[in-house]
């Protein structure tokens, strides 16, 4: 087949690819100066923390979309990964901010003198960077391989991941004298390159990295989907089987674009933790892990500006609303499950894409497009028989 | 020496049977729809919350009422959830059969919705559901004799109701009136106590006790098996449930109500949540979140019993329970103690020695047995190239 098209077109064709690719850089790199340069001079210095901490969810969220809008892989357990890269890099933040000789505080607490053997790797600051995106890696890794092996899918794998993140929770949560259990790790009196993490200054090249991070990630999405690998995930979530049997082995695709993710949402976590000043347990709660996955699906799985929009939106209304009526919050977040996975299964992106144009079309009384044949579409009987079976 | 083993075999066999009438409704579920039920922990939460109105009505009766009044709540706490679970069943999880993932988030909005409800649920607000059910059904009812109802008409006439009750409800709210909005069970947790022939314990020896709570849900729970085992097996219903799990296009095609046979069995297994609900006000306080303390237990228990027979989630949850008590007690540790060549064995078993740790463990032996058998215990067999 291939062999008989002409050059031509397939040229042409590229070259319009190529086009589309470069106004979407474009407009990334627009949207990113935008939020970069632009927002700081607009918004109070709360605001910008707000959207900063937004944007640093947007990022898990893309992580999330690329298992779950592409592969189909339903995790409950994003805690565990966004929880391990914030520990990472506010435990360097700690011993960053220590005289010599000096153990952080809470160390006193417990009786604890010595500093746990983990905790030494994290006096510099490369180190930490690496561990913080490796550590989340290998465990997403691990953790996927030994599901992925045996087969284990579909809700099996969401509740399995769910378990995972109890498991880690508690751990964090009983550890006292290792990681100073349920108070977690504050941030914010710490002290990076002789400024102090929670100022307004530090604060706002925090934001403009997140921000930064947030465009390469994307774009390290959209790359990755955009390939023959993406197909070759859109494949696994459709019909598994059939990629079995036509000789790829999904459990090493599987393995690698979940460690991936794990390790978008390791940065993610540590960008937030900054930008919140605090790590916890918290981190890892069963409902906020729900919660990232409602951020893709109302923004459109399987597109990654949803991930973002989507990401933005909820916990932008989440902000409006629990200021004003905390009790309100829970009601909503719950209907907004239910009516998007019923009501608006493509999520916002997603209908936007694929609906509204049609439905502009309707209201401005011009003809549907045609999805068929014309010889179908437009034969009365058969529209009529058509009819009768939605009834 | 035994009588610690004894002591640990029957906390662990009680922390199993808790384990078990939880994952019961959600193992019979799981295995006929493939749905795994988010909410199945809300559902508990309302057999308990089911059981505190019942008692407080009993103290309020007096007399012999107090003592007696766990026999009411048992069955009113199945139908509450079974009710509720119906209502779940026909309004949301029917419209996303064949689509297990959506269905998790759908159960996850409503365990939501239902933790919130108990928290801020007064007399204005049951009286604004009830406006907006009158107007919204009635409407729908009174049109329907008329004419068919289009879409547009519904979901307007569903907006409409949905404002005016909601409005109602505000109204109600805001008039200053404290029999009106005064939550009925607010955030905090109450306590419903057990009635006096379930306190205390039976002695046996110098150190064994097996407290009554404790053996009252071990009968419980073997109550509620040998039941849900003769329906299963011996009622008709029963025996299209259990084909309907074995292949449901096959069974279809055979003439068995499927929607039906989903129907009654959602609504089996939220009952099955409610008795659970009723049984753990036993062993503590009540509120909102009672629910997923054991919620991620009981799936852990369906992980591995695997789908499509009661005895894989029998032997399931004791194994799970023992293990958690053998583990978190620190009896393991204690039993090793005489032995100083297994010293290492013993540190690391002192290390996981807190309930929450345990648990640690437990998720790492239940991944190493799921690297053996993947489909769990007992898996469903059959040709199918899906696990």
């Amino acid at each position: 087949m291939t062999a008989e098209t002409p050059l031509q077109p397939r040229r042409a064709a590229k070259a319009q690819k190529a086009k589309f690719q470069l106004i979407e850089v474009g407009i990334v790199i627009a949207l990113m100066l935008v939020l970069a340069l632009i927002l700081p001079l607009l918004l109070s210095g709360f605001r910008l923390g707000l959207l900063g901490r937004f944007l640093s969810l947007a990022i898990v969220a893309l992580g999330i979309d690329l298992i779950w809008g592409f592969t189909g892989l339903l995790s409950l357990g994003h805690g565990i990964f966004f929880a391990l890269g914030g520990y990472a890099f506010a435990m360097h933040l700690q011993l960053n901010s220590l005289g010599e000789g000096q153990l952080p505080e809470f160390f006193g607490l417990y009786g604890v003198s010595e500093l746990p053997f983990f905790w030494q790797r994290f006096y510099s600051l490369p180190l930490t960077l690496l561990i913080m995106i490796l550590v989340p890696t290998l465990v997403a890794g691990v953790l996927g391989y030994l599901v992925f092996r045996n087969r284990i899918r579909g809700v099996y794998f969401s509740i399995l991941t769910q378990a995972a993140l109890v498991v880690f929770f508690n751990f964090f949560n009983g550890q006292q004298e290792l990681i100073n259990g349920t108070n977690g790790l504050k941030t914010d009196t710490s002290v990076l390159f002789g400024q102090q993490v929670g100022g307004a200054g530090m604060q706002e090249v925090f934001y403009i990295i997140t921000v930064i991070l947030l465009a390469l990630v994307y774009v390290l999405c959209r790359w990755i989907t955009s390939g023959r690998f993406g197909r070759l995930l859109v494949a696994i979530r459709d019909d598994e089987n059939r990629v079995r049997f036509s000789g790829y082995n999904p459990t090493w695709f599987k393995v690698l674009v979940f460690s991936l993710s794990g390790a978008i949402a390791g940065l993610a976590g540590a960008l937030y933790t900054v930008q919140s000043g605090i790590v916890s347990p918290q981190y890892m709660d069963i409902a906020f892990s729900i919660e990232m996955v409602i951020w893709v699906a109302v923004g459109g799985r399987a597109t990654l500006v949803g991930a973002v929009v989507g990401a933005l939106l909820v916990n932008w209304a989440r902000a409006l609303l629990s200021e004003s009526f905390p009790e309100v919050w829970l009601f909503f977040q719950g209907a907004l499950f239910l009516l998007v996975v019923t009501v608006l299964p493509e999520g916002i992106v997603g209908w936007l894409r694929n609906q509204a144009g049609a439905k502009v079309r309707s209201l401005l009384g011009q003809q549907e497009a045609l999805a068929t044949y014309p010889s179908l579409e437009l034969d009365p009987d058969v529209q009529a028989e058509k009819g009768e079976l939605v009834d | 020496m035994i009588e610690g083993l004894i002591g640990g075999l029957f906390n662990g066999i009680s922390i199993g049977a808790v384990l078990l009438i939880v994952a019961l409704g959600l193992a019979i579920v799981f295995g006929l729809m493939g749905v795994i039920n988010l909410a199945h922990g809300e559902l508990m939460m309302l057999g308990a919350y089911t059981t505190y109105v019942v008692q407080n009505g009993a103290n309020l009766i007096g007399g012999v009422a107090p003592e007696i009044y766990i026999l009411v709540a048992l069955p009113l706490a199945f139908v509450v959830a079974a009710l509720t679970g119906l209502a779940l069943e026909r309004w949301v999880i029917r419209y996303l059969y064949g689509r297990p993932l959506e269905t998790l988030l759908a159960t996850w909005g409503v365990s939501l919705i239902l933790k919130q409800f108990v928290r801020s649920v007064n007399w204005a607000m049951v009286i604004g559901l009830v406006v907006f059910a009158l107007l919204f059904f009635g409407g729908r009812w009174l049109i329907q004799k008329q004419r068919v109802l289009s879409p547009t008409i519904a979901t307007v006439m569903g907006v409409l109701s949905g404002a005016i009750a909601l409005v109602a409800g505000l109204i109600m709210n805001q008039s200053g009136s404290t029999a009106l909005s005064r939550a009925w069970f607010s955030a905090r947790n109450v306590d419903v106590t057990a009635p006096s022939w379930l306190r205390g314990g039976l002695s046996l020896g110098t150190t064994l006790q097996f407290p009554y709570a404790r053996l009252f849900i071990i009968v419980l729970t073997v109550l509620c098996l040998v039941g849900v085992y003769w329906f299963l097996q011996g009622s008709s219903w029963g025996l299209r449930i259990r084909s309907v799990t074995q292949n449901r296009t096959m069974s279809a095609c055979m003439g068995i109500p499927t929607e039906r046979v989903d129907a009654l069995t959602f609504a089996l297994g939220s009952g099955l949540a409610g008795i659970a609900g009723c049984a753990v006000t036993l062993l503590g306080s009540v509120g909102p979140n009672l629910g997923s303390n054991y919620i991620v237990d009981a799936f852990m228990v369906v992980v591995v019993g695997g789908v499509g027979k009661l005895v894989g989630s029998i032997v399931a949850a004791m194994v799970i329970g023992i293990i958690t008590y053998l583990v978190g007690s620190g009896t393991l540790a204690l039993l090793l103690a005489p032995y100083p060549a297994m010293s290492p064995v013993m540190d690391l078993f002192t290390f996981f020695a807190t309930t929450s740790m345990a648990k640690v463990m437990v998720f790492a032996l239940i991944i190493a047995f799921l690297q053996v058998r993947p489909a769990g215990m007992f898996p469903q067999k059959g040709r199918t190239a899906e696990v």
